[in-house]
């Protein structure tokens, strides 16, 4: 099953680097969440996996029997989804505030902090980092 | 000895607070600090001149031969007594020329800074350490150059002064490691019976090149010379102190010191004499033509740092002498007619010899500093300055290579000196009054005691040579020599040659100064240096290398986040990819797949949705598809053993859609923004990216292996942490730091989306899009927040 688990992951991470290097805001966020996907299950699957076996100790036993999925990548992939969802939120959050001042979705459009809406307008929109 | 040292770095961290609260008393006290610092080296004047030595050592990075390691003799006395000596008027003499400075602490650190750091360059009986003290000096200069740190200009004389300073020091440093090679030792007293070894060595021409480019460049040897003049931008005491008396005599003492290890040779000769010559002859030239006082002196500076070298290079128990006995007379002058130089432009508001005469009557006691200087400077009898003169011109006549030359080089050099001399002593001081921008008086008394001090005794010592001469010529001499020597010091040698040689420079000096206006004229047009010199080169050097900075960083630094990506990862694809496929046997990687048909069902649908993630043109579409790649992979969670982390998948993921739906809604569809060649360019990049991590998943999975960890926690989780969730129990129990970290990154992303969503900007915008006003309300904080998943974490067992 690792084979084909290492076909999707390849397919995630080449899925999400080609929507990072978009110049659309969204796609790059996309990216990155394609990113995180393939990272996680990469720390999944690297040291094999089980199926159906979760690392759980039964009642009245004080081992999980034999062979049981590793609790260790799991415990990490647990930390890395809730942070990777911070990361999001956080980004997707910024694209709306940048989108709002910006009205602009092309990263080549909003490469300078002095970006004006319309030339002769003063920069009011920069002041939201001075503000 | 190394309390003496260190606390001067003490001294200099306090000075600021003692500034604060001693207020107008500050500079009296401390002053004190050097004034000890003074009585102590002066007390161990006997012994040392009895032939002893001191030396004391404490551990500083012993693995690599490095011990904070000082060492007190003949020639490191002299400087130690001049630098101690002399930073104790400058503490005084500052505290009145800064009077309300704002910054008046800062200096006091600064200038004490220095000192100790000065006393460190002397002393320092370890190469290492000679290094480090060497490169404290050039930084404290650096920080005095620019004390005036709203003009440009001291900017920019500042950053001159420590490039040219700190690259030379870094030659030195390699020509040090190297003699640390050679020798086996970096303890530099036990080098001065090995300078055999080294002068043998093949390695002995780039060692003394690179030992002579950082004395040269610290002592502002042609072509190095350019900084001095513009270190003039200086505060006047620090020129008086770091660029005259002190810092720039570090390049003379490194010579000194290290003769006996590299001197002797004909290299040295030629390099050393050479050197010090064209810079004795330059710096007299330009020094007389110069119409502000302390570029005057700069230059005269220049021209005797160029005597000092010259005689290190002569290398005879004469010129060894000769060296001592002028690098004392020239402390003694210089330091004070920098000083009055200091004290002119305090109290009549300006420097320029043509703005300045007649000032006698209004500034007696400078005027008598002056004076006593200036007939030192020039070399007239009795003072010591004419003592230093005739024991100089000695060992230029008696020199064993072209006596003849050297001393017609030197005499030339003297003659233009006493013009200098005449220039900022005679000029503003007699002759008819001119008017000044200020109307001029008499320095306070901190400010007369510095160079009427240092003058009085340049006159002093010319009555009384006999007790210089045993305590710290001789000692001094025989240091530079590594073997003892017969010293004596006279003012009256009788008539001979070198007394005629004397009476000429004066005659012809004072020729000068009486033609000065006709003769100046056409001197300055032959002064070709200024327009081809090597100032410059420095210029575009510096230019050069700002050019190539910016030009690289517009290219590496461009500002594209898809150009670092694909640097990045072609760079890794590249690298990785090669490594890989020729270190790796790829013979049992690629296996049969071992696979159910619902699990190829799921693997389908995921590489289906990737895809479609990558195609569609509606953004909730590509939402839509993102959502259903997350759900794909909860769902192989589930299938293999992972329930706890399917149940977070589907819980984020869910979130994560209405988040992106609420954001996104009613945006417009994406646009094409790139050409079809770059998304081709950009599909290849990530399909070779992808490729690889694929590889390296089949190569690492080839060969399963469970860590010691798993079984540890596998089997201590129900008896040690009495949980039967083994991955929970990691998560708050075994690891309950990292979910604590975590719980924090999610703080700080909550803090930063709340921010966020409050920050408005300081006008009412006009234009904010109507899907996105609709949005706004909708993603709140409170929204965002109950997503404190690490409480989830905890939960699910």
């Amino acid at each position: 099953m690792e084979v084909v688990l290492a076909v999707v992951i390849g397919a995630l991470y080449a899925a999400g680097l080609y929507m990072m290097l978009r110049r659309s805001y969204v796609k790059v966020v996309i990216g990155l969440a394609l990113l995180s996907y393939a990272a996680s299950l990469l720390i999944f699957t690297v040291n094999g996996v089980t199926r159906g076996r979760p690392p759980l100790v039964p009642e009245g036993a004080l081992r999980p029997p034999e062979p049981f999925a590793d609790p260790l990548p799991q415990a990490l992939i647990l930390t890395a989804i809730v942070i990777g969802f911070g990361v999001q939120a956080f980004t997707v959050v910024l694209f709306k505030r940048t989108y709002q001042a910006t009205e602009t979705d092309d990263l080549d459009a909003i490469r300078s902090t002095e970006h004006h809406k319309k030339p002769g307008v003063p920069a009011s929109i920069s002041g939201a980092r001075e503000g | 000895m190394t309390a003496a040292i260190l606390s001067g770095f003490v001294l200099a961290a306090l000075a600021p607070w003692v500034r604060k609260v001693a207020r107008g008393w500050a500079g009296w006290l401390l002053a004190l600090g050097p004034l000890a610092i003074v009585a102590y080296f002066t007390a161990q004047a006997p012994h040392i001149a009895d032939g002893e030595t001191l030396s004391a050592s404490l551990n500083w990075i012993p693995s690599l031969g490095v011990d904070l390691a000082f060492y007190l003799d003949g020639l490191s006395l002299v400087f130690a007594i001049i630098i101690s000596g002399i930073g104790t008027l400058i503490v005084l003499y500052a505290s009145a020329y800064l009077a309300g400075d704002a910054l008046e602490g800062h200096f006091y650190l600064y200038l004490l800074f220095f000192m100790a750091s000065m006393l460190g360059v002397v002393l320092a009986n370890n190469l290492i350490t000679l290094f480090v003290f060497w490169e404290l000096t050039s930084i404290s200069s650096y920080l005095l150059i620019g004390f005036k740190h709203d003009k440009a200009t001291s900017r920019a004389a500042a950053l001159q002064a420590l490039l040219v300073t700190g690259s030379g020091g870094l030659a030195m440093l390699a020509g040090l490691v190297l003699i640390g090679q050679v020798t086996g030792s970096s303890t530099i007293s036990d080098l001065l019976s090995q300078g055999d070894t080294v002068r043998a060595s093949g390695l002995y021409v780039p060692i003394l090149l690179l030992v002579l480019l950082g004395a040269f460049a610290k002592s502002a040897q042609v072509p190095f010379h350019f900084w001095l003049p513009n270190a003039m931008e200086a505060p006047t005491p620090v020129s008086a102190y770091l660029h005259s008396a002190t810092m720039v005599q570090a390049g003379v003492y490194l010579l000194a010191r290290l003769s006996p290890v590299l001197g002797g040779t004909d290299e040295w000769r030629v390099l050393v004499i050479g050197a010090g010559a064209a810079t004795m002859l330059t710096g007299a030239y330009l020094a007389w033509l110069q119409t502000d006082l302390k570029r005057i002196l700069a230059y005269s500076t220049i021209s005797t740092l160029g005597m000092l070298v010259l005689l290190v290079g002569i290398g005879t128990p004469l010129a060894a002498k000769a060296a001592v006995t002028v690098l004392i007379a020239h402390a003694l002058y210089k330091g004070a007619l920098f000083l009055v130089a200091g004290s002119l432009d305090h109290e009549t508001g300006t420097r320029d010899v043509t703005q300045l005469g007649g000032l006698w009557h209004a500034l007696p006691f400078t005027g008598l500093a002056a004076l006593l200087a200036a007939a030192s400077m020039a070399g007239l009898p009795p003072l010591f300055g004419f003592i230093a003169k005739e024991v100089f011109y000695k060992a230029a006549y008696e020199a064993p290579d072209l006596p003849a030359l050297l001393t017609t080089l030197v005499v030339t050099s003297s003659v233009l000196l006493v013009v200098a001399a005449g220039l900022v002593a005679i000029k503003p001081f007699f002759g008819a009054r001119v008017p000044t921008p200020k109307p001029p008086h008499e320095a306070p008394l901190r400010m007369v005691l510095g160079p009427l001090t240092l003058a009085t005794l340049g006159a002093a010592f010319g009555f009384v040579p006999g007790l210089l001469t045993e305590y710290a010529i001789k000692p001094a001499t025989e240091a530079i020599l590594a073997a003892p020597a017969q010293v004596e010091l006279v003012l009256w040698p009788g008539l001979n040659v070198i007394l005629l040689l004397s009476l000429l420079t004066v005659t012809l000096g004072a020729g000068v100064y009486a033609a000065r206006a006709r003769l100046s004229p056409p001197a300055r047009r032959l002064d070709v240096g200024a327009r081809v010199g090597p100032a410059l080169g420095y210029q575009k050097l510096l230019d050069g290398t700002l050019w190539l900075a910016d030009w690289q960083t517009s290219i590496l630094q461009n500002g594209y986040l898809r150009y670092y990506l694909i640097t990045i990862v072609a760079t890794t694809v590249g690298l990785m990819g090669y490594a890989t496929l020729t270190r790796v046997a790829l013979g049992g990687v690629l296996r049969q797949p071992d696979i159910r048909l619902y699990e190829a069902l799921i693997v389908a649908v995921i590489l289906a949705a990737t895809l479609a993630v990558t195609q569609v043109r509606s953004r909730l579409a590509a939402v839509a598809a993102l959502g259903t790649v997350g759900y794909g992979i909860a769902l192989l969670y589930i299938l293999f053993g992972a329930p706890d982390l399917a149940m977070t998948q589907f819980a984020i993921e869910t979130l994560t859609v209405v988040l992106f739906v609420l954001v996104l809604y009613r945006l417009p569809r994406f646009a094409t923004l790139t050409s079809r060649a770059a998304r081709r360019r950009d599909a290849l990049i990530a399909l070779s990216a992808g490729a690889l991590m694929t590889l390296l998943v089949l190569i690492v999975t080839a060969d399963p292996s469970r860590t010691r960890l798993t079984s540890y926690f596998a089997y201590n989780s129900a008896t040690l942490a009495k949980g039967r969730n083994i991955v929970n129990v990691i998560l708050v129990d075994f690891r309950g730091l990292d979910t604590l970290g975590e719980i924090t990154v999610l703080s700080v992303a909550a803090a930063g989306v709340f921010a966020l969503l409050k920050l408005r900007p300081p006008r009412k915008e006009e234009a904010t899009s109507a899907p996105l006003a609709e949005a706004e309300a909708q993603p709140s904080p409170e929204e965002v927040k109950p997503v404190s998943l690490p409480a989830m974490d905890a939960t699910v067992d």
